[in-house]
């Protein structure tokens, strides 16, 4: 295996969780819902992936715990935001903390223990070919996941009428209220998708990522995805494009510290973030186009009149 | 049983919303092919009526009998299963979505984008409502918009049609066209529940009316062998106060008080409309009128004279002769001028603040000195002496001594907001839909209360949609159209088609196009 191949697979390996997550939340935002504790859902899958597939020896069984572990999340999140209304800032925040929190607790006894690994595809020729042999055809399964779940939302969305209504609600909640649409129940389902999203992201992080459990692993990932969404105007093609960004310079620049050209490692490591958020600005930058994208009822709770 | 040429009755509907009966035990019947009035002033519980007709609000007790049957219409989807169709007053489109994706949305059966647009082409070829299916919502005229809710409910095959204030953002043309769709439909054998508190438009229209007055239905009638004045009685109660006004010549003689001159400004949003060269004088003693259809740069206008916008160079516009484009709203109010914005909670009053706090923080500046003790400490006596002074001035009617903004209703809010610039004697007063959702005494005694303040020798500039206030109060009225502002029309000379051309978008130079047709 060649450097570039190296290169390749780990800006993959990076931007994957990123990806994931994010996706998730833009289906959320798009239904006018903001959810902020994208961290605490993701570090929760993170903990929860792991000892279910230390607890029953299968990682797999690993994915279907850290995707659970985020739905159960999501669900606290819609019960307070949509059926009593709470403030959607303050409870995601709020849902952030309770993850970080909770997953301490729970990974308490899994710290230093030794992981598992979802094993990588393999074919024969195929996944030997030079340069993209690896890339395309030897990743693990929630790689290939990530590509599908961004073309299937991107097809939802803009091809389906279910996603159509999606949308509907997400720019005009009261609107879509007089159709007779039920708000609340598109709702629940969009933001337990979120959770769901986050929640794998969390466990590709200990299950594929690094193998392992460590405290606050997520590392503000979570955030990175909540900025991603923003900036990439809600459009599931860009958010890829931003993810990839991100994973090429996080990737970049630790080559670079490697190296040593004397620029101050803090500078390199602030670079990814940087990076990302200039480009998805430059390419954001027909307002109109923003504008026609962004949910014009996010945030705001929605209460029926009856 | 019922004679079979009923197509709904409802009996005895009620709704309560917490202490207030909005509708209290409403009768009602609509027959087949009958185009129904339904009549009655802001609150009278019209439009709660309607909602729990097509499902989106639950009646506390009462029935529904649809084609004699009883019927439980527990969501607008049951609505439009029975046949109940509705345009919403508050159109109910998603302006991020083309005109097709907005159709689609409604339809409870399953079909593509691609037909319902080949759909909505032939209806509306049909209608001759002219409409391009794949256009954004966010970019179209009101009127279009409008088109888009008729064509979207008749797609659903109705038999009973509720229109709420249709023709409330429509050019009097446009209502022309609107009425000849109805009377089609009518003829079709369609029912249409109709509802307005123009008096005239349903003269001409409707065949049967109920007025419904503080929840309650006050009477049935024909309107067409009414006259206008025993209808606003019915609705209202008690007879109306109208309006005294003597027209004044507009002269340049008299003192330039509120100047524009070629006031350009950008799109702030892709939904809001530029303002292109726009110049208006008005002198000491006239009251101004601008007329047009809603979102034609009305707002836009409002912000960039009331300071809310500036100007990038500062002689755009001058009060009382002096430079006043790059001052703010407070700097423009030190000159004397005084502005009551469209919105009244959240623009015009902070909802969560008492009156008289809503009071100090319009005229802190202007009135530094009555109001602050050294310019800090707030002298809450004379805040409360000029707070009562302007609620009996305009007749506020209020449950508590210093009630929080949000718990008056619009019009007496209005009432107070309106008094509160008045009370200072402004030599330029500048309004923005003065009586939009207030009710007919209110709307009475606001318009007067602008005639004197004319009559005192102040400029008054009102921009409204309502042509009837602007005939009745204007010496001259201007149209906006399409961020652009045509000269005044003295209203001597002004008429209601010649105005009406021009908020469709007629040139006002060209005598010719004045006289055709508007497509």
């Amino acid at each position: 295996m060649g450097i570039a191949e190296s290169i390749l697979l780990t800006i993959a390996t990076a931007a994957t969780p990123l990806l994931i997550a994010a996706m998730g939340e833009l289906v959320v935002e798009r239904s006018g819902v903001l959810n902020l504790g994208v961290e605490g859902m993701m570090v929760m899958g993170a903990v929860c992936g792991f000892a279910a597939a230390a607890l029953t020896g299968s990682p797999w069984m690993g994915v279907f715990g850290g995707i659970l572990a985020g739905v159960v999340m999501s669900l606290l999140f819609a019960f307070l935001t949509l059926s009593i209304a709470t403030n959607q800032v303050a409870t995601g925040l709020s849902l952030t903390l309770l993850g970080l929190g909770l997953s301490g607790m729970i990974g308490e006894s899994f710290v230093g223990s030794a992981g598992r690994k979802l094993p990588v595809l393999d074919l024969p020729v195929l996944s030997d070919l030079p340069l993209v042999g690896r890339l395309v055809f030897g990743q693990d399964p929630i790689f290939y996941m990530s590509i599908a779940l961004t073309l299937g939302v991107s097809w939802f969305l803009f091809r389906t009428r279910a996603g159509l209504t999606l949308r509907s609600i997400g720019d005009s909640h009261s609107s879509a209220h007089a159709l007779g649409i039920s708000v609340i129940g598109y709702r629940y389902l969009a933001v337990m998708f979120g959770g769901a999203c986050a929640g794998l992201a969390g466990a590709h992080l200990s299950l594929v990522y690094t193998p392992q459990w460590v405290e606050n692993m997520t590392a503000g990932r979570g955030w990175i995805a909540l900025a991603l969404v923003v900036f990439a105007s809600w459009r599931p093609l860009r958010v890829l494009a931003g993810a990839y960004l991100f994973g090429a310079v996080t990737i970049g620049q630790l080559h670079a510290q490697a190296l040593g050209f004397g620029i101050p490692s803090q500078l390199l490591s602030s670079l990814p973030y940087l990076a990302t958020i200039v480009v998805l600005v430059l390419i954001s930058r027909n307002r109109r186009l923003t504008l026609m994208n962004t949910p014009a009822s996010l945030g705001q709770p929605f209460v029926p009149e009856r | 049983m019922t004679q079979g040429r009923d197509l709904l009755e409802v009996r005895g509907l009620t709704k309560i919303f917490g202490r207030l009966k909005a509708c209290d035990g409403i009768d009602l019947t609509i027959e087949k092919g009958e185009i129904h009035a339904l009549l009655g002033e802001n609150g009278a519980g019209k439009s709660t009526l309607v909602k729990m007709l097509f499902g989106s609000l639950e009646p506390n007790s009462g029935e529904i009998l649809w084609k004699g049957e009883p019927v439980a219409v527990t969501s607008p989807s049951v609505a439009r299963k029975l046949g109940i169709g509705m345009v919403f007053q508050h159109f109910s489109l998603f302006e991020a979505l083309t005109a097709a994706e907005n159709i689609l949305l409604s339809l409870d059966r399953r079909i593509g984008v691609g037909e319902i647009a080949e759909k909505a082409r032939e209806l509306s070829r049909a209608y001759g409502l002219p409409l391009d299916p794949h256009a954004l919502v966010g970019d179209l005229s009101v009127g279009e918009r409008q088109r888009i809710e008729i064509i979207r409910c008749l797609l659903q095959e109705p038999e009973l049609i509720i229109l709420d204030e249709p023709t409330s953002v429509l050019t009097p043309q446009e209502a022309e066209k609107l009425f000849e769709t109805l009377e089609r439909l009518r003829s079709e054998g369609k029912s249409i529940l109709y509802i307005s508190h123009r008096l005239e438009e349903v003269k001409r229209l409707c065949d049967r009316a109920t007025v419904l007055r503080h929840g309650k239905v006050v009477g049935h009638c024909d309107p067409r062998k009414e006259t206008a004045s025993s209808l606003a009685r019915m609705m209202v109660g008690n007879e109306v106060q109208s309006v005294v006004h003597e027209p004044v010549d507009v002269s340049e003689t008299r003192e330039a008080l509120l100047e524009v001159r070629g006031l350009n400004r950008q799109a702030a949003t892709p939904f809001s409309i530029p303002l292109r060269g726009v110049s208006l004088v008005v002198h000491a003693g006239e009251v101004i009128g601008i007329a047009g259809v809603a979102g034609n740069g009305q707002g836009e206008f409002f912000e960039a004279v009331s300071g809310e916008a500036l100007q990038a160079e500062a002689d755009v516009v001058k009060l009382r002769g002096k430079d006043a484009g790059r001052l703010d709203i407070s700097g423009r109010r030190l000159l004397g001028a005084a502005f009551v914005p469209e919105e009244r909670l959240g623009h015009g009053a902070a909802p969560r603040m008492r009156l008289s706090e809503n009071l100090l923080l319009s005229r802190f500046r202007t009135d530094a000195k009555a109001f602050l003790a050294g310019g800090r400490l707030i002298r809450a006596g004379t805040l409360a002496e000029t707070s009562k002074r302007i609620v009996k001035e305009m007749d506020v009617r209020k449950s508590a001594e210093d009630p929080e903004a949000a718990a008056l209703s619009g019009g007496n809010l209005q009432k107070f907001i309106v008094g509160r610039e008045l009370d200072r004697r402004p030599s330029i007063m500048v309004v923005n839909q003065p009586t939009w959702g207030v009710d007919a005494g209110a709307a009475a005694r606001i318009r007067q209360a602008l005639i004197d303040l004319a009559a005192s020798g102040s400029a008054v500039l009102v921009i409204s949609q309502d042509l009837d206030e602007l005939f009745e109060i204007s010496d001259a009225i201007a149209v906006m159209h399409d961020g652009k502002l045509s000269a005044p029309i003295p209203i001597a000379e002004a008429t209601y088609e010649k105005i009406g051309l021009l908020m469709g978008g007629a040139d006002a130079s060209s005598p010719a196009s004045l006289g055709e047709e508007v497509a």
